[in-house]
């Protein structure tokens, strides 16, 4: 009997698939940053829309021309290869020349991802393997911080330091002296009115765009809450110089690159574990690193270096923290 | 109740809309009728008929090939016009008695027991055994083994399983609707044959009008609690329902009986009825015919070994956006590539999806490690590491991972963002080693 047009699929089960897509994630992300880019791009000018801008589309060109000189299937539409340069250029001081987004966009895109195997079999989070690559390659250029204006005054900004850095270099005292009192300093660390890179200085647009990721289930609380738990229990504990229990976990959580690393970054599904007790030790393994790098290390931040530290340790993590299997008795 | 409810699972969009409303309604009477002669699991019938003979509608075609087994009988009267090899849902062949029906419903002598509530246990359980029960929501286990468990492992709960957490299926629940009063004495006859006090009826909470008629015909029956459970595949996953209501976990490689619980399907509960009150063998069963690529979805009372073809013209046909047609539930069900196959007493029912409602068929890419499927596993198992070792090969590192505990309930495929074939691979991974 004919009751068929066409001939029928047949496949394995599950015959019904949810609608979220790995490309729908990446976008999804990359639009979660939007807040947090329009804040940069008032701060720091159209300089900082070029910057980033560049780094996207070296980033999805990289991609593009790997995989076509390879012959392997084109998957810049997937959105990953936008997310590690809209990451990167995120992740860049302000004023950096053209050439460095086009070199970092390489190394993260084809050295960190595409060698390794193309999206899902990289060790590090690509982006982050670009920015270390500059910051050790090109150690001035990727320190020159200018001050954020609101003025749309980009070429002749002048130079400055990281509220880290001031931390690092001078103290406590001397950072809050520069912006006034403390709570001032607090407020323009929240939207973002200081020196740092690109794209993390606006903790609260950047949170603006954490909460829409945790909302709709792209991220989870695992990492960053024991990413930010752990870094401010360790800046509360031995934040401050001569006595402990005299640190401000508030001034570490808002300055440096503590809350795009949190939330964007150390979340990277690839390259941190994908069970949940296991996400947990992971994020206090980066907010303990970063803690460390920051108060007793050569440099004044250390997300970057705490973030792909443990990269190293995901896959082992996840072989350690095995899911409970069902009727199996706890030992 | 009120237990803890097992971790996992996954939220699907139910469709059951589609027929929930639709009461159920006896399908045309076929043609003929494909009886397979292995319709459960284990040892396959003998054939007890020969060519051109006569049967009457209920008269044993086939009987049991061993104690995992299940006699099979006519599902209506007329002249058997084949005996051979034929084509199944899952497309396998089986040899099946082919039956030309004369349309006069002429029934075999059953034997009637209005007070079967007095017979002893193993005479009901001669009934059950006679009437050629299986397991109807899928499995088609045979009902008999599960109601003879061995001396040192005695029961004491029976759970009927009103979940029918698959999506889009409404046969259950509408007979939940339609005959409350049958089902629970098919759960008292259960419990009597297995000597236990207690009985569950467990419904998922997306059925409320199921839960209260259940509940209105359960008031004042001594030992049945009919328990709302919240809605989340695969709560009707025997493990699973265990959980939610009795709290036990059946450990990994053991059944529920280790657990002291026997668990029963809605329908399998309502053919125990029919088989202890009339001496009705189990040779007809609602079968759901829906989704969006059926013109006009349906509950039907159907004959065993009526063709899936005829049901779907019953149903106005398949639209033309039909793309995929399911034997069962979308979740676990079988695809089939022919819709001359008979139905048999495991079908649940017949989804016809279209485009839109096969999400992604096509490409698959590398997993992205995001602990979706992870989440998702109702067995904790960890699926993506499955999936990976058996996509390269390793299939004893898939073992490591407890591939054998995974009972391919697609949760896994269905939430993973990269289309990941999951469940495939571990079927092949499984074909490749030994448990
Ligand atoms: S199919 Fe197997 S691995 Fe996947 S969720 Fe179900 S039990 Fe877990
Ligand atoms: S859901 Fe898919 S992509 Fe995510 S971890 Fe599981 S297999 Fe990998």
């Amino acid at each position: 009997m004919e009751i068929t047009k066409r001939p029928l699929i047949v496949s394995v089960s599950p015959h019904i698939k949810s609608e979220e897509t790995t490309s729908r994630i990446m976008w999804s992300v990359s639009a979660s940053l939007l807040p947090a880019m329009v804040m940069s791009a008032y701060f720091f000018g159209p300089r900082a829309l070029f910057t980033v801008g560049l780094c996207i589309a070296a980033s999805v060109l990289s991609e593009y021309l790997f995989q076509t000189a390879l012959k392997k299937k084109i998957t810049v539409n997937d959105g990953s290869a936008f997310l590690t340069g809209l990451l990167l250029g995120m992740n860049l001081p302000p004023s950096v020349p053209f050439y460095i987004p086009v070199i970092g966009s390489f190394v993260a895109v084809i050295i960190t991802k595409q060698i390794f195997g193309g999206l899902g079999f990289n060790i590090f989070n690509p982006a982050l393997i670009g920015r270390a690559f500059l910051l050790i390659s090109f150690p001035r250029l990727m320190t020159i911080w200018t001050e954020p204006s609101a003025a749309f005054i980009a070429l002749d900004a002048r130079t400055t330091a990281t509220p880290l850095g001031i931390l690092k270099e001078e103290g406590q005292a001397r950072l809050i002296e520069l912006f006034g009192d403390k709570l001032h300093l607090y407020a323009q660390l929240l939207i973002g009115h200081r020196a740092g890179s690109l794209g993390e200085t606006s903790a609260i647009a950047l949170l603006i765009g954490a909460a829409f990721l945790l909302y709709r289930g792209y991220i989870t609380w695992h990492i960053p809450l024991s990413f930010l738990g752990t870094s401010a229990l360790i800046a509360w504990v031995f934040g401050a110089q001569g006595a402990l229990f005299a640190g401000d976990p508030v001034l570490h959580l808002l300055s440096g690159g503590m809350i795009l690393g949190a939330f964007f970054m150390a979340t990277d599904y690839v390259t941190s574990p994908s069970v949940k007790n296991g996400q947990i030790i992971f994020g206090i393994g980066c907010g303990f690193l970063t803690m460390l790098i920051r108060l007793k290390g050569g440099f004044p931040e250390g997300v970057m270096f705490a973030i792909l530290i443990m990269n190293c340790f995901a896959p082992l993590i996840d072989r350690g923290f095995k899911s409970k299997i069902f009727g199996l008795k706890k030992k | 109740m009120g237990s803890a409810l097992f971790r996992g699972g996954i939220h699907p969009p139910d469709k059951k809309e589609l027929s929930a409303d639709k009461p159920i309604t006896e399908a045309r009477p076929p043609q003929r009728v494909v009886i397979p002669l292995s319709q459960h699991l284990g040892a396959p019938c003998k054939s007890i008929v020969a060519i051109d003979q006569k049967v009457k509608k209920g008269e044993m075609v086939g009987e049991a090939g061993g104690f995992v087994s299940a006699p099979v009988h006519a599902s209506v009267s007329g002249k058997v016009i084949a005996i051979g090899e034929f084509p199944n849902a899952m497309g396998r062949i089986i040899m099946s008695v082919v039956i030309e029906n004369d349309m006069k419903e002429e029934w075999a002598i059953l034997r009637d027991s209005p007070d079967y509530m007095k017979l002893p246990p193993d005479e009901l359980k001669e009934k059950i055994k006679e009437a050629g029960i299986v397991g109807m929501g899928g499995a088609a286990f045979p009902t008999l083994v599960k109601l003879s468990p061995p001396k040192e492992k005695p029961i004491d709960t029976v759970i009927l399983n009103g979940s029918e957490c698959e999506p889009y299926l409404t046969g259950d629940y509408r007979l939940m609707l339609e005959k409350p009063v049958e089902i629970l004495e098919g759960l008292k006859i259960l419990m009597k044959v297995l000597g236990v006090t207690r009985g569950f009826v467990g419904i998922e909470d997306n059925k409320p009008l199921a839960v209260k008629a259940m509940k209105e015909a359960a008031e004042g029956q001594a030992g049945i609690e009919v328990c709302g459970l919240p809605t989340k595949y695969p709560q009707g996953a025997e493990k699973m329902l265990i959980k939610s209501i009795t709290g036990r976990e059946v450990p990994p490689k053991a059944l529920p009986m280790d657990v002291r619980v026997v668990v029963q399907n809605i329908g399998t509960s309502f053919a125990v009825y029919e088989a202890a009150r009339y001496g009705k063998p189990l040779i007809d069963r609602v079968v759901t015919v829906t989704g969006d690529g059926v013109r006009e979805p349906k509950n039907l009372l159907v004959k065993i070994g009526t063709l899936v073809s005829h049901l779907i013209e019953e149903c106005g046909g398949l639209k033309d956006e039909a793309l995929k047609v399911i034997s069962g539930g979308p979740m676990m069900g079988f695809a089939i590539s022919a819709l001359d196959v008979p139905v048999t007493k495991g079908t649940s029912g017949i989804v016809a999806l279209t485009e839109g409602e096969i999400a992604h068929a096509g490409d698959f890419s590398p997993c992205i490690r995001c602990g979706r499927c992870i989440d998702a596993c109702p067995m904790g198992l960890m699926p993506s590491m499955l999936s990976v070792y058996a996509e390269k090969g390793f299939y004893e590192g898939a073992k490591e991972y407890n591939l054998f505990d995974c009972f391919e309930c697609g949760s896994c495929a269905f939430v993973c963002p990269s289309k990941r074939p999951i469940v495939q691979l571990i079927r092949v991974a499984k074909s490749q080693v030994k448990p």
